[in-house]
């Protein structure tokens, strides 16, 4: 195996940095999939049906909360691959353990919304709006919650490993996961909520 | 859902297909049991990661699905040999196209050449395997599955019904009631994720693994086009997902994305699956240019004719596939600025496919020209494709195409460019490297044989379709009436098609026939060919190369051979690390069958445990510490010795 000492842990084996290169690539794969669903989405928006308008819908705090969590999430995440970077394994295991509460924090919001937005009668199968509307935040919350769990697993193998060329890569791929989320989630506010209320 | 529906009953042909099943099952079970071959099935196959037993995998599948397809595909022609037919009732024709379709686009076309790309990557490129031999592993088990389940739905609840293409509203709840159009969407689902994970690891293997000294432009043509097909998977196949995620909802969930009521817009779907639909056109015919024109260039005995131009014109179609994709419904009203822009990239495609064919051809001149079976389908496939895309251009004219849309002209087309294209290009590669997958080559003659009766079956079968499209009549009709004067070229199809059948069934016996008769011990080398796979021993070992080859020109291994240089720097041989077998691919696999089995019939509970089970799967994979294992200097000196005969 070739080891290359003069890269960050995570990067020194072939093998990983063949990991990060491939996971920057399945990134490319999830920009095309969430792509088309904004493509539905704008498709759709405006055929509401017999159901209610985004105006009508949405509220403006609890999408705040969520994106002030979701934002400061992914500073802390990098502030924990800063702190691998310096093998600060401690500092790392909290910045992480924050970033997933708060991720944790956001998914409690959009599902306490969802159950408002049903009780209002706004359903998956009430209008093509909302069936888009549904899919579109549905799947970016399935990927934070695939992204709690994974990171949670990452973080016990940190914990009982510290930082092996293995655990650095994993955190680091996690990162770059979930940064990606956030990108996701700055054209939701935008494109959803902010042009919805407008 | 109704128990007495869980069984498809009250067709002779599907209580037929039942007995069969269960007969060919249990044959399986007490073959494996009374020849003790479990432990080998499961060491050797079930959990292997070994590239090439992968793509042996893939390809064995491909040609099992061939089969159903092509059985299919016959049925639709006895049906219409003659007017007025009662083989088959509509709703049975309209099943069989269907399954026809997405049987031979996404489980016979896609596996082949995956199965290709899966044997010859990494010995092109001079690597071990490809970068994640687990993962891909996983994309094999998915594809399975995902065609496993698509073919239950022939016996259990009932097959999809509303074309390959499964249109709106036709494929909604409303229009189809029965859980066949559940299939589709979950079967597909399954194995393109597969194929997407396929499309990640392919392209990291091709640029990050190569061999020292092979540049980019150095690769061999076939590697060229693998890449550039992934990168096309990897943009293409994730629209894919979200479409049949959508339609899954708007059928098992209710929502309403393609509805005729509350919002839904049903021509959403149409484009989303001709966004993704289009370029797959392409995903399964630019890996068969790069087989062509490998084996036209071998066969040659010249390097291939304009290398770069070959490049560029596969790197212009890639994106123009993307462009191109309302062509496929022009008639339905998006009006004339939109119809002319796509009318436009549609015919630009052939500028870069003319390149192509023109580089073959000028890779023929002069050539030292050896007819062998490869290169015969090669031979076959230029003229034939050519047809199809000049057909094609004319289908691309959006007012032309009112006249041509929906007929059998449009049949014959499409069959034209795949048949030729993707199917020879497959073929071709099939008995190209069949000696470096097995170690004998297949007979010469027996090839040739199923050559001839092919290419004559094939076109003797699509050719009518062109005139009889012309003539007004319909694809997916189900039957015709005698005055309507289209029976007897539907005749002369239908005598094709079991030409057609009979060479493929040649095609099969040479398998039997050549692993009896065909000599062994031919090296590794028995086509003289110019590219790096062709300098390890065949079969190859699971290490590919004892010793990574250093490449200092394009056709690095001709180069080798010509000028009397080695291929390898001098020294002993170094320690290889090599990944462990996993059954766990396999067991995901499973999971992912039941997960879409129990959502086909909106069984929740159910679907919901093999979710999770999906869930621990993805936890055990992260938890485990696997380093691989190494093997010993020694060892690989005593494999190359018993494989070459000699010691490096």
């Amino acid at each position: 195996m070739k080891i290359n000492d003069t890269l960050p842990l995570e990067y020194r084996t072939e093998e990983n940095s063949n990991k990060i290169f491939g996971f920057w690539l399945f990134l490319g794969a999830e920009i095309a999939l969430f792509s088309t669903l904004f493509a539905v989405y704008f498709t759709l928006w405006n055929r509401t049906g017999s159901g209610p308008t985004g105006k009508e819908l949405f509220e403006v705090g609890g999408v705040i909360w969520e994106t002030f969590l979701l934002l400061t999430s992914s500073f802390t995440c990098g502030l924990g691959i800063h702190a691998m970077r310096l093998g600060l394994k401690k500092p790392m295991m909290i910045f992480f353990i924050v970033t997933l509460l708060m991720g944790l924090g956001f998914l409690g919001i959009e599902i306490t919304e969802f159950v408002n937005y049903v009780h209002e009668g706004a359903t998956l199968q009430t209008s093509a709006f909302l069936s888009s509307l549904f899919v579109l935040l549905g799947t970016h919350g399935l990927h934070v919650t695939m992204g709690i769990l994974w990171g949670a697993g990452i973080l016990i193998q940190v914990g009982r490993q510290g930082f092996t060329p293995e655990t650095a890569n994993k955190s680091f791929i996690f990162s770059l996961y979930w940064h990606f989320l956030d990108v996701v989630w700055i054209f939701i506010f935008s494109f959803v909520y902010m042009k919805g209320l407008m | 859902m109704k128990w007495d529906e869980f069984f498809v009953t009250g067709e002779p042909m599907i209580y037929a297909a039942d007995v069969s099943i269960v007969l060919v099952s249990l044959a399986i079970v007490i073959g494996l049991t009374y020849f003790k071959k479990w432990g080998y099935l499961w060491r050797e196959w079930l959990t292997t990661v070994d590239h090439k037993k992968i793509g042996i995998m893939y390809i064995l599948s491909a040609l099992i699905m061939l089969f159903r397809g092509g059985v299919d595909a016959l049925l639709m022609r006895a049906q219409l040999a003659v007017p007025d037919n009662k083989i088959l009732d509509a709703q049975h024709y309209n099943e069989i196209f269907t399954t026809h379709g997405v049987i031979m686009i996404l489980f016979m076309a896609m596996p082949f050449v995956i199965g290709m790309m899966n044997v010859v990557v990494p010995l092109q490129i001079g690597a071990r395997d490809v970068a994640f031999p687990r993962l891909n592993a996983v994309s094999f088990w998915m594809f399975f599955m995902g065609a496993m389940l698509f073919n239950i739905s022939f016996v259990i609840g009932g097959s999809p019904d509303a074309g390959w293409s499964a249109y709106f509203p036709l494929a909604s709840l409303e229009f189809s009631p029965t859980v066949g159009n559940n299939y589709y969407s979950l079967a597909l689902q399954i194995s393109g994720i597969g194929t997407l994970m396929t499309g990640v690891n392919f392209i990291v293997t091709i640029l990050k693994m190569r061999a020292p000294g092979m540049k980019l432009m150095r690769m061999p043509m076939f590697t060229w086009s693998v890449l550039i097909t992934n990168v096309i998977i990897l943009f293409a196949f994730p629209v894919l997902t979200v479409a049949l995620a959508l339609m899954m909802f708007d059928r098992v969930f209710g929502s309403q994305f393609f509805t005729m009521a509350n919002g839904g817009m049903d021509m959403l779907w149409a484009n989303l699956f001709w966004v993704w639909g289009h370029p797959e056109v392409y995903i399964v015919i630019l890996p068969a240019f790069g087989i062509f024109s490998d084996v036209i260039s071998t066969f040659s005995k010249k390097n291939l004719y304009g290398y770069k131009s070959m490049v560029i014109s596969m790197v212009a179609i890639s994106v123009l596939s993307f462009l191109v994709w309302a062509h496929h419904f022009y008639t339905m009203g998006q009006g004339a600025m939109v119809n002319g822009f796509f009318s436009i990239t549609t015919m630009a495609i052939a500028v870069p496919t003319g390149v192509k064919i023109f580089n073959w051809l000028f890779t023929l001149r002069k050539g030292k020209i050896s007819f062998t079976s490869p290169m015969m389908y090669a031979m076959g496939f230029i003229p034939i494709f050519t047809i199809g895309g000049v057909t094609g251009v004319m289908l691309a004219m959006a007012s032309a195409d009112y006249q041509y849309h929906n007929t059998m002209f449009l049949v014959a087309h499409f069959h034209y460019v795949l048949i030729p294209g993707t199917v020879f290009g497959v073929l071709a590669g099939m008995h190209y490297w069949f000696p470096k997958m097995f170690g004998f080559r297949l007979n010469e003659r027996l090839a040739k044989t199923a050559f001839w009766l092919i290419i004559v079956g094939f076109n003797v079968a699509f050719m009518p379709l062109f005139f009889l499209g012309l003539n007004g009549m319909t694809r997916r009709m189900y039957t015709y009436s005698a005055n309507t004067g289209f029976g007897p070229l539907n005749m002369i199809a239908t005598i094709g098609a079991l030409v057609l059948a009979i060479g493929f069934v040649v095609l099969c016996y040479n398998f039997f026939y050549s692993f009896r008769h065909s000599p062994r011990n031919e090296g590794g080398d028995p086509w003289d060919a110019r590219t790096l796979e062709w300098s390890t021993p065949s079969p190859v070992p699971v290490y590919n190369f004892a010793k990574v080859p250093v490449v200092k020109d394009e056709d690095a291994f001709w180069h080798a051979k010509k000028h009397n240089v080695p291929l390898y720097e001098e020294g002993p041989y170094e320690e290889i690390h090599m990944p462990n077998n996993s059954g766990q691919p396999f067991i995901l696999g499973v999971i992912m069958f039941f997960l879409g089995f129990f959502l086909v019939f909106s069984w929740f509970i159910p679907a919901i445990i093999a979710g999770i089970g999906v869930v621990v799967m993805l936890a055990v994979r992260s938890f485990e510490r696997d380093h691989g294992y190494h093997i010993s200097p020694k060892e690989i000196a005593a494999t190359e010795q018993k494989l070459r005969g000699d010691t490096v």
